[in-house]
């Protein structure tokens, strides 16, 4: 399996209190509750974490873009990997990823990654994601038209990537008179391109499609959905007529490791509800604005969530019991790991080991033991 | 008598239609919650009228053109949807998004237009004047932030929903955010063009609307040249459900039928 060290940065010191205050840890949470201090603080903490891992062996490192949320410090993600780029000299730096319907000029995603590219001589991954549903309120972008300008916004970094410029773009949210890429990528024809998603068969069907072959990573699921949609990508490439790869296939998961059970739920408790119920919890429509997803998705979704009933918190413990996270001895998490590789054929796994208000100290010891006792029984 | 449901089509698109009363013709253009039932006002209004109320195309059981993109769009459709009534002239009435897309219509053509009756309409933005934020609202409080009256609130959430009532709010609320999101219920050109509005015209808002600040009222009366402005007191976004008699008074004295 190929590994990343993935990264939210999360902003630890947020008051909790405070932001039950209010609807979300996003848009809307005022900016007051953040000191510069603490966060400058922050930042060199989970630089220092993202650099660590490639001595520890991780293959990826990767950073990612979201806005205006204590969820995540990375409004801008390729600063922090240019700045991955110049402490780091093996490991490929994966930005996953930018929400391209979010920009009105796409071309610039195209000229930073290709920079990024140059500046490592060819280490870059990209990402293209659509970003979650609070970024239509923090940008006012329209998400009725997200998919459109996604598929759009796609295709012009692809072919600025790809094809002799100038060339002119003409689109539906799209048109430029001169698409002209300086720097071209390192990479031929282009860096490797990811698909982070919460699955949609839509998006599925598309990234599979032969002429890309895009691998798919499932977010933050639980071990069915994980597997439910990376055996539908399997099913979609055979019916393209290819066996997908185990590189075309993964899932991101905060996993926590100790030397036994007990004492890992123990310490990554906090960490865990957190992240889910106080950073990531976000009232329907925040989340799930009209025309984010296909009409019928939704209907389904709300369908679904009216099942639930009543949103409450979620505990570590049911995270665990349905393999939204990982948490164990490294027997457990070996195992947990390597049944649901063997259940989808997935080669990539992304890891998620600081999470939430996980201290800088249990991160370290996490991705200590991760790296020794996990990682190396699940290489090739 | 409630109004008869029928379907009616122009061009190639086919919209769901209430019909009711005889009298001059008077067209209501509904909001973005899409086509009420055939509510007290209408009753009221088809006492002397001949009134139609088209559901847009994309709410509904209408179709769904891929054409309309944004209200200008159509407003281009009911241009239209005016030129194939079979009347010399109508008297236009709008709802909020209703009122947006009549003010559209009126400032590319007023020929097919009498009147112009605009109910808390969207369409302009007035700086510092924030419009309230209908798409952040929870289910409970976009119901509640549109009536000062909060029995009329408690009624409308203790009704129940049918699955199928359920999918057409949701398909009415993708149409709302394709049209309304972004810019967030206005188009910056309209205001530029109101003067060209030549028709008489009255602008109704509640005292207490939540989603657009009566402030608006002020801002259409100064730019619509022949506009009469009534503000409504103890009333929110929706006079027509909120305050009929006075709402269906002003317009009957308007169209000169009271």
């Amino acid at each position: 399996m190929q590994f990343t060290f993935f990264h939210l940065m999360p902003y630890r010191p947020l008051d909790m209190a405070e932001r039950h205050k209010h609807r979300a840890a996003w848009v809307v949470l005022p900016n007051n509750l953040y000191d510069p201090k603490k966060g400058a603080d922050e930042y060199q903490s989970y630089i220092d974490q993202l650099v660590y891992s490639e001595k520890l062996d991780f293959d990826v490192i990767a950073v990612n873009e979201h806005h205006q949320t204590a969820y995540g410090m990375m409004p801008a993600p390729n600063l922090i990997a240019a700045n991955l780029i110049a402490r780091t000299s093996k490991a490929k730096i994966a930005i996953l990823g930018r929400a391209l319907p979010l920009v009105n000029n796409p071309i610039n995603i195209a000229e930073e990654f290709a920079m990024l590219d140059n500046l490592s001589r060819g280490r870059i991954i990209t990402g293209f994601v659509r970003g979650i549903g609070n970024e239509y309120h923090a940008t006012g972008i329209n998400p009725f038209f997200s998919h459109e300008r996604y598929q759009e916004a796609h295709d012009l970094i692809v072919r600025a990537w790809t094809k002799p410029g100038p060339f002119p773009f003409e689109g539906e949210h799209y048109n430029f008179r001169y698409v002209n890429c300086w720097p071209r990528p390192y990479q031929q024809p282009h860096p490797p391109i990811w698909i982070p998603s919460q699955g949609s068969s839509e998006t599925i069907k598309w990234a599979a499609a032969p002429e890309r072959k895009y691998p798919f990573l499932v977010t933050f699921s639980a071990r069915d959905l994980v597997a439910r949609y990376l055996n539908l990508y399997r099913e979609q490439a055979k019916q393209y007529g290819y066996e997908a790869s185990p590189d075309q296939l993964g899932w991101a998961s905060p996993v926590y490791v100790a030397d036994t059970d007990e004492r890992a739920r123990k310490e990554a408790k906090a960490g865990v509800e957190t992240l889910f119920n106080d950073f990531l919890a976000t009232p329907f429509q925040m989340l799930l604005p009209p025309g984010y997803m296909s009409l019928s998705s939704m209907k389904n979704t709300i369908r679904m969530r009216k099942a639930l009933g009543a949103q409450r918190r979620l505990t570590a413990d049911e995270l665990i019991e349905n393999g939204t996270v990982v948490v164990g001895s490294p027997r457990t998490v070996r195992e947990e790991i390597s049944r649901l590789r063997d259940a989808t054929g997935a080669g990539k796994l992304v890891t998620m080991l600081q999470f939430g208000v996980l201290s800088d100290e249990l991160t370290r010891r996490n991705m200590e033991m991760f790296a020794s006792e996990v990682m190396p029984h699940l290489r090739n | 008598m409630p109004g008869t449901e029928t379907r009616h089509k122009v061009r190639d698109v086919s919209v769901r239609m209430l019909r009711g009363g005889s009298g001059p013709p008077v067209v209501f253009l509904h909001g973005a919650n899409g086509l009420p039932q055939w509510l007290p006002f209408f009753e009221l209004l088809a006492a002397t009228c001949d009134l139609r109320i088209p559901e847009h195309p994309g709410y509904g059981t209408s179709d769904n053109p891929p054409w309309v993109r944004n209200v200008g769009d159509l407003a281009m459709y009911y241009l239209d949807f005016l030129d194939g009534l079979g009347s010399d002239k109508v008297h236009l009435i709008g709802q909020s998004l209703g009122g947006w897309t009549a003010a559209e219509v009126a400032v590319r053509n007023c020929a097919r237009i009498a009147s112009l009756t605009l109910l808390a309409p969207a369409g302009i933005r007035v700086k510092g004047e924030l419009c309230g934020d209908n798409f952040i609202w929870d289910a409970e409080e976009s119901v509640r932030n549109l009536y000062y009256d909060q029995k009329i609130a408690d009624q409308m959430l203790a009704m129940p929903v049918s699955d199928e009532q359920a999918d057409i709010m949701l398909g009415n609320r993708f149409t709302t955010t394709k049209l309304g999101w972004e810019p967030r219920w206005y188009n910056p050109s309209l205001e530029r063009w109101l003067h060209r509005i030549t028709v008489p015209t009255l602008v109704i808002w509640g005292e207490n609307d939540k989603l657009f600040p009566v402030s608006y009222a002020r801002r259409w009366g100064e730019l619509v040249p022949n506009c009469r402005v009534e503000i409504v007191p103890q009333c929110g976004h929706v006079p027509a459900i909120e305050k009929p008699d006075l709402t269906a008074k002003k317009i009957l004295e308007l169209i000169g039928r009271s």
